[in-house]
């Protein structure tokens, strides 16, 4: 079994993102479920979601502690959450920035730089969708960095959960993640 | 077919499919999504119901008694305060004998106030003579669901069933749910209600009248004896619906890896699910304990529950919920249950667990477990608190 755990703030779409994620595993013949952190959401506060895939069936129903994954929708969060906390040792820690890596690790302790990748996120979904909502780009990213879940499945399910102009543009902001990932142009 | 669905979109779909006349209820975190997604299916014309606002749940109650007094299938959903404030409808459903069905998207009651998952809600209603059904995963909701139909409406029952599903650790959850592809052969396992007594205008009845000294005592005999002898009515339900479905999550109880357990736990409800992941890496080190499911609260399986415990050493009973004044309320009857059958040598000890949503993890379990079975006459004892909170005012 893979947990994957999301950071993000009430508003930016981490629990779509988590059941698109679920879905998206489904697709891929797994096992998968997806949850919210069960908050009082509001817009703006720290949120989490949660997605377990797995070959067997998942019956186990607690939140992830010690997560595979981890993806943060803003990078701003790392200051006031431990976003990192729990991570496995061979785990990957998925942030959503543009600053570099020497000033991101200053934030985390007992996390090495190979278990941190920095995505531009905020850049690609702005160049496609002209809006600050990087949830579906990180999704195409995530196929990318974590080989996980099939691009082609992410795309279908997004397109699945919005209507077809913004699906369409959606699953491109996935597909140009994952371009970006697989051309080399993020370092590991 | 397979699909991925979440807890709430699943028990409306099932919902859809058991084609209630009348859905009537008041929205509440965390059953909203449930009569969102049924509103949302009544106005898109996939489900040919009425769908009644109201101004509170005591209304929504009213709704769907009124409904099912006329003859129709009624369907009410709810949680928490909101269940409170139906609950004194709900007693009227059951004693006029209306096979309503409920759903409680299981949460804690206020105060202080907690939108989060226990069992206390529900439990509330333990003796309103509704039958409770409790559902471990999203797939046995969608199944309970129409069994649940299947059983209100059998003519020696005709009662109300209210469904367990928790709130949020179910109804928020995404997970793959195999639901049923042709509503045909739903119509055959649930055939239309056909009510002998029912409001009417062209041939008067009356429901819920006074009933004086010389006949209360026989009504509420009457309806302890339906509900009592509805047990065999929920195991047919459940064989049938494995039958016609492939389906089968247990009826009144659902034993597992109990064959020669020394050590079982008895829980309802999704944490289950994370108690059967915790076992299965016990038994791997050789560890005999095994699991005793309870799917029917109301009514209590005793003699099943006995019988399937009665050769154990240590029965550790979870609950997420507490008698205050008391203790725990399952380990409660359990214990009750094995005295009145002359069982005395089980070591029964009854832990409450994850209130208001608090997490239970698998080390929770392990370490209740090793504790558990080290003690005697455990009644209720809350377990997982952090002293440091407890000198404070709520």
């Amino acid at each position: 079994m893979k947990e994957v755990r999301i950071h993000g703030r009430g508003g930016q779409g981490s629990v779509t993102m988590a059941s698109i994620l679920a879905i998206s595993f489904f697709d891929d013949g797994k096992y998968c479920q997806a949850f919210p952190s069960f908050g009082s959401e509001r817009t703006g506060a720290p949120v989490q979601a949660f997605a377990r895939v797995s070959d067997t069936p998942i019956r186990t129903r607690h939140q992830i502690y010690n997560p595979d994954y981890i993806i943060v929708q803003d990078v701003t969060l790392i200051n006031s959450v431990s976003v990192a906390k729990g991570l496995k040792d061979s785990g990957k820690l998925i942030i959503n920035t543009e600053v570099d890596l020497k000033e991101i690790i200053k934030n985390f302790d007992n996390i090495n730089e190979s278990n941190i990748v920095l995505f531009p996120a905020l850049k690609i979904a702005m160049k496609i969708l002209g809006k600050p909502i990087v949830n579906t780009t990180l999704l195409g990213a995530f196929s990318a960095i974590t080989g996980e879940v099939a691009i082609g499945s992410v795309k279908k399910e997004i397109e699945a959960r919005f209507n077809s102009k913004l699906g369409k543009i959606n699953a491109d902001a996935a597909q140009a993640a994952y371009d970006y990932v697989k051309g080399g142009k993020i370092g590991f | 077919m397979k699909k991925v669905l979440e807890g709430s979109m699943a028990i409306s779909d099932s919902i859809r499919m058991a084609e209630p006349k009348v859905i009537s209820a008041y929205p509440i975190t965390p059953q909203t999504h449930i009569v969102e997604h049924l509103s949302q299916m009544v106005a898109d014309g996939d489900l040919k119901a009425e769908y009644i606002m109201v101004e509170s749940e005591h209304s929504a109650a009213s709704v769907v008694l009124g409904a099912s007094a006329c003859g129709v299938r009624t369907y009410t959903a709810t949680a928490a305060q909101g269940l409170l404030y139906m609950e004194e409808v709900i007693y009227n459903i059951a004693g006029m004998r209306l096979p309503v069905v409920i759903t409680v998207a299981n949460r804690a009651v206020s105060a202080p106030i907690s939108i989060w998952n226990d069992m206390q809600d529900s439990m509330a209603l333990r003796d309103s003579g509704a039958i409770q059904l409790v559902a471990e995963n999203n797939q046995e909701a969608y199944d309970m669901h129409i069994q649940a139909y299947k059983i209100a409406e059998n003519p020696d029952v005709m009662l109300p069933v209210i469904v367990c599903v928790d709130g949020f650790v179910l109804t928020h959850t995404f997970e793959v749910v195999d639901t049923i592809d042709h509503i045909e052969k739903v119509r055959e396992y649930l055939p239309p209600l056909n009510m002998q007594y029912k409001l009417d205008v062209n041939d008067p009845f009356s429901f819920g009248t006074i009933a004086e000294p010389s006949v209360y005592l026989e009504a509420r005999y009457n309806l302890s004896t339906a509900i009592n002898n509805s047990k065999s009515i929920i195991i047919n339900a459940a064989n049938e619906y494995k039958e016609m479905f492939g389906k089968y999550e247990g009826a009144l109880i659902d034993p597992y890896k109990m064959d020669d357990a020394d050590t079982v736990i008895v829980a309802m409800g999704s944490v289950l699910g994370t108690i059967k992941d915790v076992v299965d890496e016990l038994r791997e080190s050789g560890k005999k304990i095994g699991i005793l499911k309870v799917r029917s609260f109301r009514p209590f399986p005793a003699d099943e529950i006995v019988n399937a415990l009665k050769n154990i050493k240590n029965a550790i009973i979870i609950e997420k919920a507490v008698s205050l004044g008391k203790g725990g309320i399952l380990s409660c009857e359990i214990r009750d249950a094995l005295y009145q059958r002359k069982v005395y040598s089980v070591n029964v000890n009854g832990y409450i667990l994850g209130l208001g949503g608090r997490d239970i993890t698998p080390k929770n379990i392990y370490d209740l477990i090793m504790k558990a079975e080290k003690e005697e006459n455990i009644d209720g004892e809350f377990f997982g608190l952090n002293n440091e909170m407890l000198n404070k005012v709520f």
